[in-house]
């Protein structure tokens, strides 16, 4: 069956040739990282540092009846002990249930428990101390009084009737109502509905539904979190702190701290690793409550446990996908229920789930119920295209088996059915121009969709979305005298994204990537700029950058003017070339540089940006195909095949494309397979160890081959962020490749060996 | 407070000595003593790599290692792999094929990738993907740090030839 599609293919814009974008200049931080010069949270240090050291709870659910830190106060080498009550006016939600008090509460009580531990590893008290293992010693000696209560571990079990309560005040909302004056964990619930879908299931040739079950799981980031605060004797507090976005760990600082964001002042170090996961704040409002108490700088640092048992992981979830086709292969009908687990206070990424599920698909009728659910078990944070791979999972093999059943190929089936420009998806949101058709020909036509087989293997494919943001981003440019710039940028630097800065201003400047110098400040550096997160750095954070360089541009043009008086308008700047129109006079940028002292002073540019909110850009689309093998006596699924295809808008660096590609492919790997928050009985992670939580190793997989889609965005360049849709795709893609061969339709993650055994013996 | 050692090392390439507590690692030592913040903890458990060194010729968990026991041995760490002003080809390699991401890794891969071109110049990628399996990376997939050190390892061999 060829391609049934209709549709006019997007005008491919970034096409265009670029002098730098589209290079893979080495990055400008790279020496500092290969020589272990680059100072991460951890490595921070300075004089007359204390060390801190977190006492959490050993329950998943329990009253706080009262905490004696006596005996850790005492101790010789101790300096402060906090706990919640060091708070500053510490707000009181029983009494006002406004949407921001409820906030502040909720974000002061995961930072340090207060009445209740609402799970296992959840912050109760913190020493700060000479050394790190004095204040651990001190922190065992804190006695606390706790009444264990039962906890609640998933979803369903939090939404059934007579489930432990763990928010007395938390009363179930719709679109920001509460609708029941009733105890729950149910903390919201959304339905997006298009069309007549009961209908439409009514009148399809075949329909498909099937429940599904995911577990938690985690970033994986190789760095812990780490912080260090000195609160100043001028009222002043400076933390220093691995963080993906420093301006709003100032913000939520300041704000659980009931401070001025003026008071706060946050250099980022370098980050090793977040995901999402380190946009909380979690220890910089301790060490700060510490230092204040102490008069010192505090440092604090998660242990490996820590991390994964009290930062944010990403939820489990419960879901059902129903899917209605016609035989010629329209999809006429698709409907979600997703319930997923926000952790221990509100705020799963259901409502971003709900907005990725169907948005591959054109399709006139859906339903889509959405619901939140607090359990006992971590505040749940972003985690790479939060909330979407869990519905994929769901959606992408509910439409691998009507693609079966219609006896058609599943990608043409994803082709007959794609969403395009003006697609409008079930949530509202209307499509700008996308690839998702690219992505899926491009699929289709690589050499590895039609590679033979061997015995016990099996391809599958799927498609996944992610919508990115925009938010606000700033940049200032000063142009050196040798012909170089500086560029000064308060996005944090995650995987490369300095080098796909800098880039966006050399090409407006036209000069080489190497004559760039960016720097990540602190935030009394740089204007207000948002987390690195979203996917929209190299979107927003470069189209600021570029805005910036432009300034920079028309200044030095006006400049040029001068010296050689004439009208700016009749000077352009070519290959890093200031020429007059006529082609009389010209100098280069670094020439034009060097005059700038005594021809009217330094030019410095700048930039600010909000590039808008959610789905800027028309977000991108990811696709894989993927071949494994199983092993019918123990069920180990070996991936030998890996290809991933994903929409760039235009690789600014495409290396660090391909790099995020890869990277977002091998968790969505380690998702699919290994991965899971394996939790006792009493609600306590039992594998909280890199040994017992089983992330891929280099010996786990093959190379990654990746394909690069290009259909350019309303960014400058046409960039699209690329950080996270390409981890949507590969549980879905593993599952139907486990299905096509051993025939097994895994509907829960991971799809680990004793999942697939079990499987297979339900089959007997 | 415990009584602290005084311990004498060879550490890239110098004498270094200093005190560690019984109890100390010999990765706390390195980092939180002698000052060499480019060796990482990640689990400090021996199960990601970030803080791999070399110690008389074996590369180690230095998380696993107490600071006691190195006394006498020869260590070589991120800061020692550089030669002088001029990066190592490894760095070199790691750097031009974009084989780090965040960065947090690459500090043990390299000290791991050097003993394996060490050891075997010409590795089969099997033999490089086992080699580093005890060096986590989250951000990167592997792809990018294979490739780098078959590229290291053929400009090591080019230079060696």
């Amino acid at each position: 069956m060829t391609t049934t599609t209709d549709y006019e293919r997007n005008v491919i814009l970034s096409s265009v040739d670029y002098n730098v974008v589209g290079t893979r200049p080495i990055r400008h931080d790279g020496a500092d990282k290969v020589t272990g010069r680059a100072l991460y949270g951890a490595d921070f240090d300075t004089a007359g540092l204390l060390h801190g050291h977190v006492l959490r709870s050993p329950h998943a659910h329990a009253h706080i009846r009262g905490i004696d830190a006596s005996a850790a106060e005492a101790l010789e080498g101790v300096f402060a002990v906090v706990t919640f009550a060091d708070f500053p006016n510490v707000v009181d939600a029983t009494l006002d249930l406004g949407e921001e008090v409820t906030t502040l509460h909720d974000l002061q009580s995961n930072i340090l428990a207060r009445h209740k531990a609402l799970y296992k590893g959840h912050a109760v008290a913190a020493v700060a101390a000479s050394n790190p293992h004095i204040a651990e010693q001190a922190a065992r000696l804190i006695k606390v009084d706790y009444e264990v209560l039962p906890p609640v571990m998933t979803a369903p079990e939090g939404m059934a009737d007579g489930a432990p309560i763990l928010h007395e005040s938390l009363r179930t909302s719709e679109l920001g109502t509460v609708v029941a004056d009733k105890q729950t964990n149910v903390a919201d619930h959304f339905q997006h509905s298009k069309g007549d879908v009961e209908q439409a299931f009514a009148d399809a040739d075949v329909v498909v539904e099937r429940e599904f079950n995911t577990v938690t799981v985690h970033q994986g980031y190789i760095e812990p979190h780490a912080a260090t605060a000195l609160w100043n004797n001028d009222g002043r507090l400076h933390i220093w702190c691995s963080t993906q976005g420093a301006f709003p760990a100032r913000d939520a600082t300041a704000e659980a701290l009931r401070l001025p964001v003026s008071q706060v002042r946050v250099t980022p170090m370098e980050i090793g690793g977040g995901f999402g996961g380190k946009i909380p704040v979690y220890l910089e409002p301790v060490a700060a409550m510490l230092s204040k108490k102490s008069g010192r700088p505090v440092k604090l640092v998660m242990s490996r446990a820590d991390v994964f048992e009290a930062s944010g992981p990403t939820c489990g979830s419960n879901m059902r996908v129903k899917v209605g086709a016609k035989r010629d292969g329209s999809i006429t009908a698709m409907q979600a229920y997703l319930a997923y687990e926000a952790g221990a206070f509100k705020g799963s990424p259901v409502g971003a789930g709900a907005m990725c599920v169907f948005a591959a698909y054109d399709v006139d009728n859906a339903v889509i119920d959405g619901y939140d659910v607090v359990v006992n078990k971590p505040k749940t944070a972003a985690y790479r295209a939060p909330g979407a791979p869990n519905a994929a999972f769901a959606a992408e093999q509910v439409v691998d088996e009507v693609a079966r059943e219609l006896g058609m190929d599943g990608i043409d089936l994803r082709l007959k059915n794609a969403a395009k420009e003006g697609t409008r998806r079930p949530d509202g949101m209307v499509f700008p121009r996308i690839g998702c058709v690219e992505v899926l020909e491009a699929m289709k036509s690589h050499p590895h969709y039609s590679a033979p087989l061997g015995e016990n293997q099996g391809r599958g494919v799927a498609i996944g979305y992610w919508f990115n943001v925009g938010f606000e981003s700033s940049v200032n440019i000063a142009v050196n005298a040798d012909g170089t710039i500086t560029l000064v940028e308060g996005s944090t630097d995650i995987g490369g994204s300095r080098a796909s800065i800098a880039m966006q201003a050399a090409e407006v400047l036209g000069i080489p990537a190497e004559s760039v110098r960016p720097s990540v400040v602190d935030t009394d550096s740089v204007g207000f700029t948002a987390v690195t997160g979203g996917s929209r750095t190299t979107y927003a954070t470069g189209w600021a950058a570029y805005d910036a360089a432009l300034d920079v541009k028309a200044q030095m043009i006006a400049r040029a003017a001068a010296i050689w008086e004439v009208d700016a308008d009749t000077i352009e700047l070519v290959d890093g070339e200031f020429r007059t129109a006529d082609g009389e006079l010209s100098m280069s940028f670094a020439e034009l540089a060097g005059q700038l002292g005594g021809t009217g002073g330094p030019v410095i540019g700048r930039a600010s940006r909000n590039a808008g909110g959610l789905g800027v850009g028309g977000g991108s689309f990811a696709g894989n195909i993927v071949d494994v093998e199983v092993d019918p006596e123990t069920g180990k699924t070996t991936v030998l095949r890996f290809t991933v295809v994903q929409d760039a808008g235009k690789a600014i660096h495409p290396s660090y494309v391909e790099g995020q590609m890869q990277g977002g492919s091998v968790q969505g790997i380690g998702w699919a397979l290994n991965e899971e928050y394996y939790m006792n009985e009493d609600g306590a992670m039992a594998n909280s160890t890199l040994l017992d939580y089983r992330m891929p190793t280099s010996l786990d997989l093959p190379m990654i081959d990746t394909v690069i889609v290009e259909v350019a965005s309303d960014h400058p360049f046409g960039v699209r962020g690329v950080g996270e849709a390409n981890i949507v795709p590969p549980t879905p893609a593993i599952a139907n490749a486990i299905h096509d061969a051993v025939g097994l339709r895994m509907d829960r993650l991971p799809m680990s060996p004793v999942a697939i055994m079990e499987e297979t013996w339900k089959r007997k | 407070m415990p009584a602290k050692t005084y311990i004498q090392t060879r550490l890239n390439g110098e004498s270094v000595d200093f005190l560690a507590e019984p109890r100390q690692s010999l990765l706390e030592c390195l980092r939180d003593v002698v000052g060499l913040t480019g060796t990482k903890e990640g689990c400090n458990d021996g199960n990601c790599g970030a803080c791999t060194v070399e110690m008389d010729g074996r590369i180690v968990t230095s998380c696993l290692v107490l600071g006691v026991e190195a006394a006498g041995s020869d260590i070589v760490t991120i800061e020692g792999i550089a030669e002088g002003s001029a990066l190592h080809p490894v760095q070199q390699a790691f750097l031009e094929n974009a084989a780090l991401q965040c960065g947090i890794c690459t500090p043990g891969f390299i000290v791991a990738t050097k003993a394996l071109l060490d050891h075997n110049p010409d590795p089969s990628e099997y033999e490089i993907r086992f080699w580093l399996a005890n060096n986590l990376c989250r951000c990167t997939g592997y792809d990018k740090i294979v490739r780098a050190v078959q590229d290291a390892a053929a400009r090591m061999q080019e230079a060696g030839a």
